[in-house]
């Protein structure tokens, strides 16, 4: 009898707290949405269209930091994926077991720190790199609209590369701790069959594939609210396009820039939308890839269904 | 042994707020503690002179947060802060949706420069306002225009691309900037205008001052304007501009002082000028004063008077600590007017 009165206390606890996130996150898009009428109003969907931004004139559109957000975030998912993955693979596959500990510790150790360092080291040591990069890109390359535009060094190549290195150890620390927990008796099996050893990675990269499409997509969310580091390598100037010489800007940049000094209530209003804009494509942005996560868990399901029996007969025979 | 550390934890929490009161209880009564919040380019000068104060008085204690002009705005208007501090001057809008008559007192003068970096020029650059304009409107692109090359006879100008380097947060660097820009050219004023954040058609956006000299630094043929005290702290190297009496000066204290003091003459009752172009030989012409910002008639008459006697001191015995710092001192006729003006708070 006590024993079920301590499980209800310890159910509603537990269950207060986990109504607490939802109310946060509906209350943060409440006063968002409150606080942004004025140029909800004034603009309606045409803010989300719109590629003006002139706080003198009261015009504002917010298309080129959502462009620019979602460039330089996948940009850094494409350039950080393999490289993680790969950290991941060797500190839990193939590294000597005495280098294990040290390689887990350093990768960990990138994420701890701060963006602002990252962001000093981008102007400071990555822009001039890249800058000599861009200055060799041959002529008939540079007519192609990825490399158009002045060898600056700053832009949205930089901001990506710089994005990928922040993202790197979340990816691969998660990637590294789902493989450690692959059961051994899958590779085991593979290496039974008489595979070679990367076919047992690959085994083992199959059974917890979703849990590392869930570390890769963990980056993904790191990546499109990275702030500091981004303004100061990303030129900040809002312009839509494909070419990774040219500046561009984000939605959190052009927040942490203009907010201090908006006051002007519309001003104000519009920036305070754009932190909307970012939280709705935050939220689509994970309902994605958890829909995605949730389709690969199906199919690797129906795989192992269709599996069993095979197993079976091959056992009978 | 968990337990000695959550125990020793937990005494260490239940002492911390403690010490601090029985040290203040006896000045408890006398400690004053005053709160404002405002622009970033003065932070420097009006951090010494609040510790210089505290160590003369030293149950009077000032903070001052540097959030930016436009929050030290807001906070005032919202009351959150007892002083605000700006770069450019508020708005009538502005002051009409304060609860009460604000008094606008400059401090210091700051000026701002456009520093570039040309590899291999030993010559000082001379600009015209207009060149500086058609510069950041995009319209001259390249060194060797000659535009740029007929202020500077004799210069072997490199025929390299300009990089426009801008500040990309709102600042009241960039507001001093473009009204200067706008009062010299009548596209610029309509193009892009006056704001501490405006919509700049070409360049390449840098955060702070130490952003912009970073990126001029980097770039070859690039050129961004900076805070003269930047500028001289990163020995970069900075133009000269053409004044309204048609001199080329190189900003310097001095030369800055003299913007002031000559546009002190027409200086309206409320402070509340722009001294970008300013007439007078001598006068450099991208100046501008950095106000304080107060109530005229403020609820709290205690910390009122400290702030008015601490203000008085900053205009004169203050004033002596700027040029260390590298901001310009404020001509006498612009202290003494402001003396008479501190009159106006009610106390």
């Amino acid at each position: 009898m006590r024993r079920s009165a301590d499980d209800r206390l310890f159910r509603l606890t537990t269950g207060a707290f986990a109504a607490m996130v939802l109310v946060i996150v509906v209350g943060i898009g409440i006063e968002l949405t409150r606080q942004s009428m004025l140029s909800i109003q004034k603009f309606g969907w045409s803010f989300w269209t719109g590629r003006t931004w002139d706080p003198v004139a009261g015009e504002f559109g917010a298309l080129p930091f959502i462009w620019g957000t979602l460039y330089s975030s996948l940009l850094a998912l494409l350039l950080s994926a393999p490289i993680a993955l790969g950290i991941a693979i060797f500190i839990s596959e193939l590294s000597p077991r005495f280098l294990r500990q040290p390689l887990a510790y350093l990768t960990d150790l990138l994420a701890a720190i701060p963006s602002i360092v990252y962001g000093l080291w981008g102007i400071f040591v990555l822009v001039p790199i890249v800058r000599k990069l861009e200055l060799l890109t041959p002529e008939p390359l540079r007519r192609l609209p990825l490399f158009h535009g002045p060898p600056l060094g700053v832009g949205m190549g930089t901001a990506a590369l710089i994005l990928a290195v922040m993202v790197v150890p979340f990816s691969s620390s998660v990637a590294r701790e789902i493989l450690k927990n692959v059961p051994s008796a899958q590779r085991e099996a593979a290496y039974a069959l008489g595979a070679t050893r990367w076919e047992a990675i690959k085994v083992a990269i199959g059974y917890g594939k979703t849990g590392i499409i869930g570390a890769i997509m963990l980056g993904l969310g790191r990546a499109l609210g990275e702030t500091m580091a981004v303004t100061m390598v990303i030129g900040n100037n809002p312009q839509v396009s494909l070419s990774l010489f040219t500046p561009q800007y984000t939605m959190a940049a052009v927040i942490a820039n203009e907010f201090t000094e908006a006051a002007d209530e519309l001003y104000l209003h519009a920036l305070i939308e754009i932190g909307l804009l970012l939280f709705v494509i935050t939220i689509v942005v994970n309902l994605a890839s958890r829909l995605l996560i949730w389709s690969t868990k199906k199919r690797a399901a129906e795989l192992v269904v269709l599996a069993s029996p095979a197993t079976k007969e091959e056992i009978a025979a | 042994m968990r337990k000695i550390l959550i125990a020793f934890l937990l005494v260490g929490a239940a002492c911390k707020p403690e010490a601090p009161t029985s040290n203040t209880v006896p000045a408890s009564s006398g400690t004053i503690t005053i709160n404002g919040a405002g622009a970033t380019f003065p932070y420097p000068i009006y951090s010494k002179w609040f510790s210089d104060y505290n160590k003369v008085h030293p149950d009077i204690q000032i903070n001052y947060q540097s959030i930016g002009s436009g929050g030290g705005i807001k906070q005032l208007i919202s009351q959150t802060v007892f002083f605000g501090a700006t770069d450019g001057p508020m708005t009538d809008e502005q002051l009409k949706s304060a609860p009460g008559p604000i008094l606008h007192l400059p401090t210091v003068l700051g000026a701002v420069v456009p520093a570039y970096n040309l590899p291999n020029l030993t010559a000082d650059l001379k600009f015209t306002g207009p060149i500086l304009a058609d510069i950041y409107l995009g319209k001259v692109k390249k060194w060797n225009d000659p535009a740029v090359a007929r202020s500077n006879p004799g210069v072997a100008l490199p025929n390299l691309d300009i990089t426009v380097v801008h500040r990309s947060e709102g600042s009241g660097t960039t507001y001093i900037w473009v009204d200067y820009l706008s009062k010299i050219s009548p596209e610029f004023k309509q193009k892009v205008g006056v704001a501490t954040a405006v919509n700049w058609p070409t360049g390449v956006g840098a955060k702070g001052n130490e952003g912009v000299t970073g990126m001029v630094r980097q770039i070859p043929g690039a050129i961004g304007y900076v805070e003269l005290v930047y500028a001289l702290q990163n020995k970069i190297p900075f133009g000269a501009v053409q004044n309204s009496a048609g001199e080329f000066v190189r900003a310097s204290l001095d030369s800055v002082t003299t913007a002031a003091a000559s546009a002190a003459a027409n200086m309206p009752a409320d402070f509340r000028v722009s001294i970008t172009n300013a007439p007078g030989r001598g006068a450099y012409p991208i100046s501008s004063f950095t106000w304080i910002l107060m109530y005229e008639n403020p609820t709290d008459k205690q910390r009122a008077r400290v702030m008015v006697d601490f203000m008085k001191w900053a205009l004169t015995d203050g004033q002596k600590e700027a040029p260390a710092l590298g901001y310009a001192p404020l001509p006498k006729e612009v202290v003494d007017r402001e003396l008479q003006a501190l009159q106006k708070i009610q106390l």
